[in-house]
């Protein structure tokens, strides 16, 4: 029964929030996580089908006792609605990540960058005789082997977006 | 009706039963004060005369009702002069409404003269703030505010005004009630958690109770009483928890942690079943935090899910109100077929041994005023039945321990953030809340000066607060950390040079007295006790006296500093000492 605060692997956590649309809501969530010393991998907000709601996805990383603490401290922001641990729900969820990669598309890297984006069904939206800009979407293993590969040709910008994530399945996050 | 926002303020005040506020003006809020006599024989204003002390008297006045305090500053300054009382009140869940007056919401953003983004600033230490952003939304806003702040783990909350929204006109509509869908405390307790907590109590052979401020905030005095006299258990108080179970009963034994009492602390290290009630397992009560309670079974009651297994990780939470959960708990109770006294006979005895043996005590003299003397004599004249604020360091403690706090709400102090110059401005809402009773600052000469501009409140409005200053020349509990753990080098905690505090209460027209011989104590407090008016006491006490016991920041219980340590430094230390005296 002694303290095991520390007990346990760091665990990567994505978690689904409803939140009131005002401004001041994120910042409420900034504030919490660095006051806190809790880490954010990344966050992504946009209005949902009632434009009162916003919904973020946020990924966080901690120990389980900490990942507990972030969800609790995180329903107790009044702005908050509603908290769902995607990872720890036990349910089956999708993620997606969209990303723009600026990659150099000189000489070789040009093909080698086209037959890349190809095989991980990427598109490219953006044409210079220079570089290509190209769009992944999929999950995180997808995006890091495109970029991986990507390196060869020589990345000169990464704009990702962060992880959003939705429950598989009929079930889905709704204010009761 | 179409009204101001500057009436709308106090219209929705009036509604909601607040009956002061405390504040000071500025250019913000002009019209907020300059609509306020048509509204002074409902509400009652007390200007102050530093925003940090009007925070800390509402906050006063809230921890001695259990009703919200309000406050009200001007932009700026005003506002960034409130956080050490937002702060305050947030570590000790105090519910304080701090009204604002912000630059108008055009120049917002523009470093406009007296322009401070006190939203942003107070977003860490406040349960909730808002930014008004038209005057409709007002009244909803303030009500909102007097809710959250008051409701499930209270706290403080900030309502930042801009000018247009205070001068600005509007449709008056006052909400019939609070619809916030992302705010719902949890009252009661899960009835599966209840049976387990009480088939833990059945099971228990050393049970001990460690309750808080919870205990306050919920009002549940009675039902704690009861729940220790049915389980016959002892209890332990934290510091904020002083006076939720009263101080004579039998089964009390004492406060617990850093300076807590051998019993207590001992009996936290060898229970077998820990209830912790509206308590939160701060690191000053549990010292390292593998050694405590380290064999207990753990119920934790809390209202603030996020306080549960926070610091230490407890087997029996239950999310509730706590005088909601101890009625459901002392129901089930019922059923239970246990000779809890026997029982329990041979712990209690344990427990009363350790009460025996390891007392709290202090040398007397008759010599020199030992400063427990002067809490102890306050205990005398009193009974108990004076509200006892406090500033913070040695005295503080010595106004926890030798004080037996009888009565709920009565010992004011400032426990999570430790806050220096709180006790006297928080006197100032206790008395205002309680304008016939005796209110008592036990100071500390240090935290005195840190907010002794609020005399000349104290002689305007006639209130008659006692301000006891524990007179030791230093700042003393740092000077008992250096003496302890640094080697007697009394770096930059000598404050013999300070004013002369009779005088300094004189030039505010105000009584003060100075005692210096311990058979001079008793007759001096007493007579400032019976005085009509305030009375600042200057009481000069052995200077290098130590709070004791105590257990070292971070070490375990029974690492506790038991006795005085005798150091061959000792009588260096003594030489180099000044003489308290009054600059020439
Ligand atoms: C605002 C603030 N600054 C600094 C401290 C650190 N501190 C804690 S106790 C203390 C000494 C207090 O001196 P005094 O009021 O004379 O009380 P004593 O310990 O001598 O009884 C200090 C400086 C604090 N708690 N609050
Ligand atoms: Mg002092």
């Amino acid at each position: 029964m002694a303290d095991n605060r520390n007990n346990g692997e760091k665990q990567r956590h994505t978690i689904a929030l409803l939140v009131e649309n005002q401004p001041g809501v994120l910042a409420r969530i900034a504030t919490l996580f660095s006051a806190k010393g809790y880490n954010i991998l990344s966050v992504s907000v946009g209005e949902t089908i009632d434009p009162e709601i916003s919904r973020i996805t946020l990924v966080t990383e901690g120990h389980p006792f900490i990942i507990e603490q972030i969800v609790k401290q995180l329903r107790k922001l009044i702005d908050v609605i509603k908290v769902l641990d995607l990872t720890a729900s036990g349910e089956d969820y999708v993620e997606r990540e969209l990303v723009l990669v600026k990659v150099s598309a000189r000489g070789e890297a040009r093909a080698e960058a086209m037959r890349i984006a190809q095989i991980f069904r990427g598109n490219i939206v953006d044409v210079s005789p220079e570089t290509f800009v190209i769009e992944f979407t999929g999950n995180e293993g997808k995006i890091n082997a495109a970029l991986s590969l990507l390196k060869e040709c020589g990345i000169r910008e990464v704009i990702r977006t962060g992880k959003v994530a939705v429950l598989r399945g009929p079930k889905s996050l709704k204010i009761s | 009706m179409k009204l101001k926002g500057a009436d709308m303020f106090w219209e929705v005040l009036i509604k909601e039963g607040v009956e002061v506020v405390f504040g000071l003006p500025g250019g913000a809020v002009i019209n907020i004060y300059d609509s306020y006599p048509k509204y002074k024989d409902k509400v009652k204003h007390v200007l102050v005369r530093h925003e940090q002390a009007a925070v800390h008297a509402a906050d006063g006045y809230a921890r001695s009702t259990g009703k919200p305090g309000v406050a009200l500053v001007t932009s700026g300054p005003g506002g960034t002069n409130t956080v050490t009382g937002i702060a305050t009140a947030y570590m000790d869940s105090s519910p304080v409404v701090v009204f604002t007056g912000q630059v108008p919401t055009a120049l917002i953003g523009n470093d406009a003269f007296q322009e401070a983004d006190i939203v942003g600033i107070t977003r860490p230490c406040t349960k909730h703030n808002y930014l008004v952003k038209s005057t409709a939304d007002l009244p909803r806003i303030i009500k909102e505010a007097l809710y959250i702040a008051s409701t499930g783990r209270p706290g403080p909350v900030l309502v930042d005004m801009p000018k247009d929204v205070i001068v600005g006109e509007a449709e008056f509509v006052y909400p019939e009630s609070v619809k916030r869908r992302g705010y719902n405390p949890n009252i009661k307790g899960h009835p599966a958690q209840v049976k387990k907590a009480v088939e833990a109590m059945i099971k228990a052979e050393r049970p001990l109770i460690y309750a808080g401020g919870g205990i306050n905030w919920s009002g549940a005095f009675d039902e704690l009483k009861k729940l220790a006299e049915t389980i016959h258990a002892p209890v332990t108080l934290t510091l904020m928890g002083l006076g939720a179970f009263p101080g004579d009963h039998p089964l009390f034994i004492g406060m617990l942690g850093m300076h807590g009492t051998y019993a207590a602390n001992m009996a936290v290290t060898e229970c077998d079943l820990l209830i912790a009630i509206g308590a939160r397992f701060d690191d000053r009560v549990t010292g390292k935090v593998e050694d405590f309670a380290p064999d207990a079974v753990k119920i934790h009651i809390d209202i603030d899910p996020a306080s549960i297994s926070k610091n230490v990780v407890v087997d029996i939470p239950i999310v509730g109100d706590a005088k909601v959960v101890l009625n459901q708990i002392l129901d089930e109770l019922k059923k239970a077929d246990v000779d809890w006294e026997k029982k329990h006979r041979r712990w209690l005895e344990r427990i009363n041994y350790w009460m025996r043996e390891y007392p709290l005590t202090y040398e007397r003299s008759d010599q020199v005023i030992k400063p427990q003397m002067v809490v102890e004599t306050i205990y005398d004249l009193t009974q108990g039945k004076a509200y006892i604020c406090t500033e913070v360091g040695q005295h503080q403690m010595w106004a926890a321990q030798f004080y037996k706090h009888k009565y709920p709400r009565h010992f004011i102090s400032s426990g999570g953030l430790g806050t220096m110059g709180f006790g006297f401005p928080a006197a100032i809402g206790v008395q205002v809340a309680h304008p016939d009773a005796l209110v008592i600052d036990i100071a500390g000469d240090g935290s005195f000066q840190m907010n002794l501009q609020e005399l000349a409140t104290v002689a305007q409005y006639n209130l008659p607060v006692k301000v006891i200053i524990i007179n030791n020349g230093y700042l003393g509990m740092v000077r008992q950390w250096q003496q302890l753990f640094f080697d007697r080098v009394y770096s930059e905690t000598d404050i013999s040079i300070q004013p002369d505090f009779v005088k300094l209460a004189e030039a505010y027209g105000i009584r003060g007295m100075r005692v210096e011989k311990p058979s001079e104590l008793k007759t001096a407090l007493k007579e400032a006790f019976e005085y009509k008016g305030a009375v600042v006491v200057d009481v000069r006490v052995d200077r290098e006296e130590n709070v004791l016991p105590m257990v070292p920041a971070g070490a375990s219980v029974r690492q506790m500093i038991l006795t005085e340590p005798k150091t061959d430094t000792n009588g260096e230390a003594l030489k180099r000492m000044r003489p308290i005296n009054f600059p020439s």
